[in-house]
C-alpha cells in the first residue's frame, strides 16, 4: 500500500488521476494457531491466558514496524481467531486473562504508521473489523460464560486500553509507571477508533468531566487515579500481580456455567473454493459480476435432516449446517467487504428445502442450553450483525425453490430491501412452487441486532401491531401476496416484470453515490433505542470517518499524516 | 581548585554571581519567599526526600563529608567545600541567572520569546521530559547506597557522596519544576519520583539502566563515566529548551555534572595506571594474583556500561524527539552553535541498519532521527576518555589499547536491539554470540573477582591495591586530607 494512496493527496491535483494503490494483497481471515505471529494462548484448565508478543516485523503490508506491541489487521486477525476458538474448541475455559509479552507494555495500540500510509477505506474497514472483534470479546463475558479479564503489565495506550475496555475487568500494574490512556486527540486529531470514548462513560461510567481530562490527556493515568475514576478495576503491584490474575481469573471462572466435561469441536480449515469470480463453501456460493458491480450470494438448505442429538451435534462439528453455514457467510463477508471495495450491492438468495432449514432452526432453539448449539447461536447472531454494519447495499431475492425460513429469512430481513416473485418463472419452470418464507419462533429475539431488538421488531418499529400481526403467522408458508400484506416484502412482482424491475433497481442503485448511500443505509437500518454497540459504529464510527478525511488529520498537514516526522499537525481552527 | 597533570583541571566555575539565600528553609536563588503557595509545597515535599535520603541514599553511616555546596550560581558561589553532615546538606533550588532578551533558538517557535510559563500545548510533553530526566536523578544514588563500605580510599569515598548528594539536588531541580510550573499533577508527578526505586520489582525506575545494580566500584567509575555523561547529553539538550525555567535549571545542573564527569574519568584513569603498573612489574596480563584488574576485565565493564548507556538516548528513529523539537522543548547539543536554520525541514542524514546481516546506510529525515544526532555528540565526547586512558597504557610502555564497541554491541534499543554485533562491529548469529559473550561482557565471574578486590580502605591517603592514588586532592587539599569523617559503627 503506498503512502501516496491515501485520500487527502488526490483531492489536491485537480484533474490529475488519484493515486493508485499497488495493487493491494488479498487479505485472508483464515487462520490457524500454528501461524499465529503475534499472540500465544495457553490454556490451563479452566483458565486461558492470551499473550500479545507482537512480532516487530510482521506487519500485514510492508512500511511500518509493529513496535511496543502496537497493531494492524493482522494483529487482529489472529485475536478473532483465538476468541473464537477459546468459545468452540475450549469450552472447559471459563476465564481468558488478556496479557502482554512485554515487560512495561502492554499495548500500543493501533499503529500510527500503518495508519498515516492507509487509504481512507482501509482504515475505516481496519476499525470496523476491529470493533467487531471487541464486541465479540464482550459477547463471549456475556453470553457464553468466558469472562476475559485484561491483565495490563503495562501501559496501555490508545487502541491498547480500548483492548482493555473490551474486557470485563480491568487489572492494572501499579509500578508507578504504567498507565492507561486515550492519546488519539491531544497527538493524532484523530479519535480513539475502537469504542474507547464510548465505553468509557457507557460502559464503566465514568463521569464526562472526567471522560474528557482523561482523553485529553495523552499520558493518561497510573493505578490509583486510574481506579478511582473507574478506567481500571484493581491495581496491583508487581509482586502480587500474577497472584491476584489468577485469583480473579478463577474467581470469574466460578461463575460460569459453561460445561467443566465437555470436549470442544476443531474449527477445522474452511472447504473454500476460488476460482475466478465465484467462491465455494459446502452451503454457501457467491459470484461477482464486476461490470455491474454486483455479487450474488445463495445460501443453500440442508440437505440431510439434523442430527438426533447434542451428542450427534457435536460430533458432526464444524460440519453441522447451521455452523458451516455462519463461518461461510462469515469468511465471505469479510472477503468481500475488504477485498472487493467496488462490489458495492450484495444480492442474497436461499435456496433449497424450507422444510430441513425449519428442522434445524427447531434444533437450535430445542437445545439452545447445550454449550455447543450456544456457541453456534450466538456466532450467527454476531454474523448477522457483521451483515448489518456492512458498507454495502443489500438487496435479498425471493424466488421459487426459496428458502428464506427461519434463521435464513434473518438474511432477507437484514437486506435494504426484499424482492419477491410472484407466483413462478413460466418460462422456466411452470410447475414449481411458488416462492414463500416462513417465520419461526427464532425471528422474535434470537438473532438482536446492535440494537437489542429483532430485526422484525426493527423493521416494524413503532408499530407493534405488524410485529404481532406476523408472529401470528408463525409457521405459514407464506405467498408473495401474504408477505406483502404482512409487510415482510418490499415488493412482489410477477415473472413478467420481476427481472427487469430487478435489473433496474441494481442500475440505479449502481449509479449512486457509495458514500451517501453507505451513510443513508445505516441511519435506516438501526432504528429504536441506543445501545453501546450502536453508538460504536453509528456515532464514534461516524464520527470517526468524518475526521479521518479532513485536512487536520489525513492533510498534508495533518496531525495523523505528520506523526513520525517529528513535526505536529498544523490545524485549521475553524469549529465545524 | 584541583588541578591534575594527567587529566586537567576539575572543571572550573564561570559566569556571574547571583546569591543564594540560604537563611531559608530550602536555599534557593528563585525568590521562594516572595511565592508562599509554592513555597508551602515544596516544604510539604522536603521531609519526604530527607525520608527517602535516610533510607536509600548512602548506606556507610558518616559523621560529616567534604562537600561543595552551591552558596550562588556565579562563579565563586557554587563551589564552597565544608566539611558538612550528609543529612544536612543544603539541598536547594539554583537556577543560571535569567537572560531577560533569552529566544526560542529552534523549531517551529524560533525566534519567538522564551516561555516563563509552560504553554498549556505542551504541558504533558514538558511534564514527561522533566519527569523521566528527574527519575534518573534519585535512581543512580539508590543504585550506589552501599558502595560505601568497600570504598578504595576516603578520597574517592568523598567523591561518591559529592555525587551522590548532587544527584539529590537535581532531584530537587526537577522538583521544582513539577511544582512551581505544573500544578496538582506537578505534585503528584514528584511524589512519585520518590516512590519508583531502582531495581524494585514493584516499581522500578523508568529506564533499564537506571535498575541495573552497581555492583563494585569499577563500576561506579564506568557509570559516571558513560552514563553521567548520558545525564550530561540530555542536559545539554534541556539547557536548549524554549521553556525558560527548565534551560536555566539544566544550564546550572551541567556545572555539577562535569564534576561526576570528572570522577569517571579519573576513577577509571586511575584504575588503568594501577592495571599497568602491575603488568609492567609482573610482564602478564593476568594480574589477578597481584590484586589489580586485568585490563580484559575493564575492556568488558567498559563495553557494559557504554552499551547500556548508548540504550539510553532511546532509539535512533524517534517522533517524541523530533516533536520536542519542532515545538522548541528540546534543542540539539549545542543548538545555537550549530549552522543550519534551525528548523530541520526537509534535512536528512545517514543511519545505520541492518540488512540481511549487513550494517548498511540509509539516509533518514534529520528530523526523525534526532536522538542519534545526539547520541553521535555523545560517542564522540566518549572517545575522548578513551584516548586519555590509552595514554596511560602507552606512557607504561605497553601495546594494549581500549576501545569503544561498536554502537550496535549489546543493544536493546533501536536497530540494533534485534540483532547481536561483536565489538569490532560484525554482525553474528545467536550461536556465535552465546559462545562469545563472555568474552565481551563482565561474566558473574568476573564481576566476583572484581568484587573480592573490593576492601575498604578508610585511612586517610591510602588507596586500595588495585587503583593507583590521584596526583591532587580535592579544592587544593592533600590527597591524604580526611575527606569523610566516618561514624563509629562504621568503623567497627
Amino acid at each position: 500500500m503506498s503512502v501516496s494512496a491515501s485520500v487527502s493527496d488526490s483531492s489536491a491535483k485537480e484533474g490529475a488521476a488519484p493515486a493508485q494503490p499497488e495493487a493491494a494483497p488479498e487479505i485472508s481471515f483464515r487462520v490457524t494457531p500454528d501461524s499465529y505471529r503475534h499472540w500465544r494462548v495457553e490454556v490451563d484448565g479452566e483458565v486461558a491466558t492470551v499473550i500479545l508478543g507482537v512480532d516487530q516485523d510482521g506487519g500485514l503490508v510492508p512500511g511500518y514496524e509493529l513496535k511496543m506491541n502496537s497493531y494492524d489487521l493482522g494483529v487482529d486477525i489472529e485475536l478473532y481467531d483465538i476468541v473464537q476458538r477459546l468459545r468452540f474448541e475450549h469450552p472447559e475455559v471459563k476465564s481468558v486473562v488478556m496479557t502482554s509479552a512485554l515487560e512495561r507494555m502492554f499495548c500500543a495500540g493501533a499503529n500510527i504508521r500503518m495508519l498515516a500510509q492507509s487509504s481512507h477505506a482501509w482504515k475505516v474497514n481496519f476499525c470496523k473489523f476491529t470493533n467487531e472483534t471487541r464486541n465479540g470479546i464482550e459477547d463471549a463475558t456475556t453470553s457464553s460464560g468466558q469472562t476475559w479479564i485484561a491483565a495490563l503489565n503495562g501501559t496501555a495506550a490508545g487502541g491498547g486500553y480500548e483492548l482493555a475496555l473490551a474486557c470485563d475487568q480491568i487489572i492494572l500494574i501499579d509500578d508507578g509507571s504504567s498507565a492507561v490512556s486515550l492519546p488519539e486527540v491531544p497527538l493524532l486529531g484523530v479519535l480513539p477508533g475502537t469504542g474507547g470514548l464510548t465505553r468509557v462513560v457507557d460502559k464503566r461510567h465514568v463521569r464526562k468531566d472526567r471522560a474528557d481530562i482523561f482523553a485529553t490527556k495523552s499520558e493518561g493515568f497510573r493505578g490509583a487515579t486510574a481506579v478511582e475514576w473507574g478506567l481500571a478495576d484493581f491495581t496491583v503491584p508487581r509482586a502480587g500481580f500474577a497472584e491476584e490474575i489468577a485469583r480473579r481469573a478463577h474467581e470469574a471462572a466460578a461463575t460460569s456455567s459453561r460445561p467443566s466435561d465437555a470436549q470442544g469441536i476443531a474449527l477445522t480449515p474452511l472447504d473454500r473454493k476460488a476460482s475466478g469470480d465465484s467462491i465455494t463453501y459446502p452451503h454457501v456460493t457467491a459470484t461477482i459480476d464486476r461490470d455491474s458491480r454486483l455479487a450474488e450470494i445463495t445460501v443453500h438448505a440442508p440437505v440431510d435432516a439434523p442430527p438426533v442429538d447434542g451428542a450427534a451435534i457435536h460430533a458432526q462439528g464444524a460440519d453441522y449446517w447451521p455452523l458451516a453455514v455462519t463461518r461461510a457467510l462469515d469468511d465471505l463477508i469479510l472477503h468481500l467487504r475488504t477485498n472487493e471495495q467496488e462490489i458495492g450491492t450484495w444480492l442474497i438468495r436461499a435456496q433449497g428445502d424450507a422444510d430441513a432449514v425449519l428442522a434445524y432452526d427447531a434444533q437450535l432453539t430445542e437445545l439452545a442450553d447445550n454449550w455447543l448449539v450456544n456457541e453456534i447461536r450466538h456466532y450467527y447472531k454476531r454474523t448477522l450483525k457483521r451483515l448489518d454494519v456492512t458498507s454495502r447495499s443489500i438487496v435479498a431475492v425471493i424466488e421459487p425453490d426459496t428458502c428464506f425460513a427461519g434463521l435464513l429469512l434473518e438474511l432477507a430481513l437484514a437486506a435494504d430491501r426484499q424482492y419477491i416473485l410472484e407466483g413462478v418463472y413460466q418460462d422456466v419452470d411452470p410447475d414449481a412452487t411458488p416462492a414463500t418464507i416462513v417465520l419461526s419462533e427464532s425471528n422474535f429475539g434470537a438473532w438482536p441486532m446492535s440494537n437489542g431488538l429483532s430485526r422484525i421488531a426493527s423493521r416494524f418499529w413503532g408499530h407493534d401491531e405488524d410485529v404481532t400481526a406476523a408472529k401470528a403467522r408463525t409457521g405459514e408458508r407464506l405467498d408473495a401476496a401474504a408477505a406483502t400484506e404482512l409487510g415482510l416484502v418490499t415488493l412482489a412482482l410477477d415473472d413478467i416484470d420481476f427481472a427487469d424491475e430487478l435489473r433496474i433497481v441494481l442500475e440505479e442503485r449502481a449509479a449512486l453515490s457509495p458514500d451517501a448511500l453507505t451513510g443513508m443505509e445505516a441511519n435506516h437500518r438501526f432504528v429504536g433505542p441506543e445501545t453501546m454497540e450502536t453508538k460504536i459504529f453509528g456515532r464514534l464510527s461516524a464520527w470517526q470517518n468524518w475526521i479521518f478525511i479532513r485536512p487536520n488529520a489525513s492533510g498534508p498537514d495533518g496531525a495523523l499524516r505528520r506523526f513520525g516526522t517529528g513535526r505536529k499537525g498544523d490545524y485549521n481552527m475553524q469549529r465545524v | 581548585m584541583s588541578t591534575d597533570a594527567r587529566t586537567g583541571p576539575a572543571p572550573s566555575p564561570t559566569g556571574p554571581l547571583s546569591t543564594i539565600d540560604y537563611n531559608e528553609r530550602i536555599p534557593n536563588n528563585v525568590d521562594l519567599a516572595a511565592d508562599r503557595r509554592l513555597q508551602r509545597a515544596l516544604e510539604g515535599w522536603q521531609p519526604k526526600f530527607l525520608d527517602w535520603w535516610k533510607q536509600l541514599g548512602p548506606s556507610l553511616p558518616t559523621k560529616d563529608v567534604y562537600l561543595r555546596t552551591a552558596i550562588a550560581v556565579g562563579r565563586d558561589g557554587w563551589a564552597h567545600f565544608a566539611h558538612v553532615p550528609m543529612e544536612e546538606y543544603r539541598w536547594g533550588i539554583f537556577l543560571a541567572d535569567r537572560d531577560p532578551d533569552r529566544k526560542i533558538a529552534f523549531g517551529k517557535h524560533k525566534g519567538e520569546p522564551a516561555w516563563q510559563e509552560v504553554p498549556g500545548e505542551y504541558r504533558a510533553e514538558l511534564q514527561r521530559l522533566i519527569v523521566v530526566q528527574g527519575d534518573t536523578e534519585p535512581a543512580s544514588v539508590e543504585q550506589q547506597r552501599i558502595l560505601g563500605s568497600t570504598a578504595p580510599s576516603l578520597y574517592d569515598l568523598r567523591n561518591l557522596f559529592q555525587v551522590n548528594v548532587e544527584e539529590g539536588r537535581h532531584l530537587w531541580a526537577m522538583v521544582y519544576l513539577l511544582h512551581a510550573y505544573f500544578g496538582r499533577e506537578g505534585r503528584e508527578e514528584a511524589e512519585q519520583l520518590l516512590k519508583r526505586n531502582s531495581g524494585d520489582p514493584d516499581s522500578p525506575r523508568i529506564l533499564g539502566a537506571f535498575n541495573e545494580e552497581t555492583t563494585d566500584w569499577l563500576q561506579f567509575f564506568m557509570f559516571t563515566y558513560f552514563t553521567d555523561r548520558d545525564g550530561k547529553y540530555q542536559l545539554g539538550t534541556l539547557k536548549e529548551s524554549g521553556f525558560d525555567p527548565l534551560a536555566r535549571t539544566c544550564e546550572f545542573m551541567l556545572k555539577e555534572e562535569a564534576h561526576h564527569m570528572f570522577v569517571g574519568t579519573t576513577g577509571v584513569q586511575r584504575v588503568v595506571e594501577r592495571t599497568a603498573e602491575l603488568m609492567k612489574e609482573h610482564d602478564t596480563e593476568d594480574i589477578w594474583q597481584y590484586g589489580g584488574i586485568p585490563l580484559p576485565v575493564i575492556q568488558k565493564y567498559l563495553n557494559f556500561q557504554y552499551s547500556v548507556s548508548m540504550d539510553l538516548f532511546g532509539s535512533e528513529r524517534s517522533t517524541n524527539a523530533g516533536n520536542y523539537y519542532s515545538s522548541g522543548l528540546k534543542g540539539r547539543w549545542q543548538e545555537t552553535r550549530r549552522k543550519d536554520d534551525h528548523e530541520l525541514l526537509g534535512a536528512e542524514r545517514t543511519m545505520n541498519v541492518v540488512e540481511d546481516g549487513l550494517i548498511v546506510q540509509k539516509s533518514v529525515p534529520l528530523l526523525s532521527a534526532l536522538n542519534l544526532d545526539l547520541r553521535d555528540e555523545y560517542v564522540a565526547d566518549c572517545a575522548n576518555g578513551v584516548r586519555r586512558w590509552n595514554q596511560a597504557l602507552e606512557d607504561a610502555g605497553l601495546e594494549q589499547r581500549l576501545f569503544l564497541p561498536h554502537e550496535g554491541f549489546h543493544r536493546a534499543v533501536g536497530v540494533y536491539a534485534d540483532h547481536h554485533v561483536s565489538p569490532e562491529g560484525e554482525v553474528v548469529d545467536d550461536a556465535t554470540w552465546e559462545a562469545r559473550k563472555g568474552d565481551w561482557l563482565p561474566s558473574d565471574e568476573d564481576r566476583r573477582a572484581v568484587a573480592a578486590l573490593m576492601v575498604p580502605e578508610y585511612e586517610p591517603g591510602k588507596f586500595a591495591g588495585w587503583i593507583a592514588p590521584p596526583q591532587a586532592g580535592i579544592n587544593e587539599q592533600p590527597v591524604e586530607f580526611d575527606y569523610v569523617h566516618l561514624a563509629e559503627e562504621a568503623l567497627a
